[in-house]
């Protein structure tokens, strides 16, 4: 092999020849997502279609005072589908969010939550009760506010991010920095106002600021499902991409793509599902992180095809389940952040214990 | 053939790469070698695009890197940086499969499938191409980047000390293998090394940096000297004959 012999022809490009005696089926059997890898995938996510089934069934037929079948045992069902809608748009969001956002972002530790999206949402609400008293607080509520809250969450999310890794910054961790002590200090100032309020308009901010699925805001369904259905679908198309964001910046743009302009659009796209999510239901801090790792540790693979439908899955999941478990066998609907921070906080340290890994 | 025309990289008043103007010929190997600092590796990501440069400009295969589509680029050229944020539940063969992303757009054909079996092979990854990421040594990990790299099917090959972490076995290996994709898949490879032997062994033509200066271009046993060498890395150096060609010693 002496160093200076030239190639066998510098002009013509062969490609990687395929290897006699490598038989392609061994391609097929070994594929990265091997049978048995794919059968126990689809049994996860059969099985976790059964536990959701089984959850909406119970939330809408638990406790329903009228007969089976009777006119007003279908009527009452049908005021508690809306609820189930709701939970279906807030847990596509958030969990689809989640992903895409620590697929952007390299992590697996924060959520969009976390980075002062859901502080903006806490912080607007207080500010408004807190300058016109509790007429403010009716003053949130409506249609055009709804879009305008979206509208500013939207517009605050692409300002950070342009702003941030853009330009001479370009730097995630700065940005993520920038995105908590952000989050912290609208937390921190809602703190502040909410420390002047009446006892009254407190009262009144408090029921409004609980992530609440029973309360949720159905009046914003018409336009809540159709934006984060169509994101969504957007992202999951965008999936065989994300895949290779995963990879990082060099290596993304070293297979051709635009890695920034793709990182902005999948926060862009965040930003939107989870401004949905907030104005439907609140905060809901931790359901996007804890659905995003579940569906890591059950699912374990890198597509983004999968992961993305299987977080929203896993996402309705817990919800349908802790409300169901609140609302007719706690008899305490309400925050059902609390049973989702507690029962899914608890399954979450199980799994990763188990497998020790994130 | 890679051609960079008066390209310039400033990272403040003090520290600046350039203007570097320089051809470096279509297939073989190339080595950059040069001290730390010396803007090896800045150069090779400016010529892979993943760092701008502030001035000039850079052509690979009759490509202006910086108008034509990144998309389009990466049929052409494909680059490997030395650290690279790993995706641990991915599987060697799905890693490897990500280099015909620019071909399929991740929806793997037959063909794909070929040119991925094709590249395990060739790196001797067949036993470990269903292993996860995190489960190889750092020297296994590499090679299943640069099967990657090398399924990805470009002409032009760029490598980013491609030799750190290996030790003696798999740094011979891996230049071999890299000197066999040269010869015997005519693809153009141009390497950062560190270990001038190394470079003198394996490579067709070195290029010898300083101080973000090209200050040496030509063939091994032009640039094995002790003057060249010595005015280099600023150390004394010895070139002696050794039993594979001129070997450097410098300590």
């Amino acid at each position: 092999m002496s160093p200076q012999s030239s190639p066998a022809s510098p002009a013509t490009v062969p490609a990687t020849r395929p290897v006699e005696g490598a038989p392609r089926s061994r391609a097929r059997e070994t594929r990265p997502d091997g049978r048995r890898g794919r059968r126990r995938r689809l049994g996860l996510l059969v099985g976790l279609a059964v536990l959701a089934v089984a959850a909406s069934v119970g939330v809408l037929t638990w406790n329903n005072p009228m007969t089976v079948g009777s006119e007003g045992f279908w009527l009452i069902a049908q005021m508690r589908v809306e609820t189930l809608v709701s939970v279906a748009v807030v847990a596509v969001a958030q969990g689809a969010a989640t992903v895409a956002f620590q697929t952007a972002t390299h992590n697996r530790i924060l959520t969009p939550s976390i980075m002062g999206f859901e502080s903006l949402y806490t912080a607007v609400q207080t500010g408004a009760v807190f300058l016109f008293g509790i007429a403010g607080a009716t003053m949130v509520v409506g249609l055009p506010q709804f879009l305008l809250q979206a509208v500013l969450m939207v517009a605050f999310a692409s300002a950070l991010y342009g702003w941030l890794l853009s330009g001479r910054f370009s730097n995630m961790h700065l940005m993520l920095l920038v995105g908590v002590v952000i989050g912290g200090g609208l937390g921190s100032l809602s703190t502040f106002m909410q420390r002047l309020l009446t006892p009254s308009e407190f009262d009144v901010l408090t029921a409004r600021m609980f992530g609440s699925i029973a309360n949720a805001e159905s009046a914003y369904l018409p336009y809540a499902l159709p934006a984060v259905l169509v994101v969504a679908a957007v992202l999951w198309l965008r999936g065989r991409r994300l895949d290779v964001v995963a990879l990082g910046a060099d290596a993304a743009t070293s297979l051709g793509l635009n890695h920034r302009r793709e990182v902005m659009l999948i926060l862009l796209m965040v930003s939107v599902l989870m401004a949905m999510s907030t104005s439907l239901v609140g905060p809901m801090t931790f359901l996007g992180f804890l659905a995003a790792t579940l569906t890591y540790q059950l699912f374990d693979t890198p597509s983004h095809r999968l992961l993305l439908p299987a977080a929203g899955l896993v996402a309705y999941t817990i919800l349908t389940v802790a409300y169901f478990l609140l609302r007719h066998v706690f008899y305490a609907q309400g925050a059902v952040t609390i049973i989702v921070e507690l029962i899914g906080g608890g399954v979450f340290l199980i799994v990763l214990m188990r497998k020790g890994r994130l | 053939m890679i051609t960079l025309d008066a390209v310039t990289k400033t990272y403040s008043s003090e520290v600046a790469i350039g203007p570097v103007s320089v051809e470096i010929a279509r297939g073989g190997i190339t080595a950059l070698v040069g001290p730390n600092g010396a803007g090896k590796s800045t150069v090779l990501t400016m010529i892979g695009r993943l760092l701008g440069a502030d001035e000039g400009s850079i052509e690979v295969g009759g490509h202006d890197i910086a108008t034509t589509r990144s998309r389009t680029l990466a049929t052409v050229l494909s680059i490997l940086r030395q650290e690279n944020h790993f995706v641990t539940r991915l599987t060697v063969r799905q890693l490897v499969g990500f280099g015909r992303f620019p071909h399929s757009r991740g929806r793997l054909t037959a063909e794909d499938e070929r040119h991925i079996d094709a590249a395990i092979d060739f790196l001797d990854l067949a036993d470990l191409q269903d292993r996860y990421l995190d489960q190889l040594s750092g020297g296994q990990r590499q090679r299943a980047y640069v099967a990657m790299v090398l399924a990805q099917d470009t002409e032009y090959v760029l490598l980013d000390e491609p030799l750190n972490n290996l030790d003696m076995q798999h740094a011979v290996q891996m230049m071999r293998q890299l000197r066999r994709a040269a010869d015997e898949l005519g693809r153009t490879v141009v390497v950062v090394l560190h270990d001038v032997n190394f470079a003198a062994h394996y490579a067709d033509r070195i290029l010898a940096m300083q101080d973000g200066q090209v200050v040496e271009h030509g063939a091994p046993r032009e640039i094995m000297t002790d003057e060249v060498l010595t005015r280099v890395f600023h150390t004394e150096v010895q070139v002696i004959e050794g039993p594979h060609g001129p070997l450097a010693v410098y300590y």
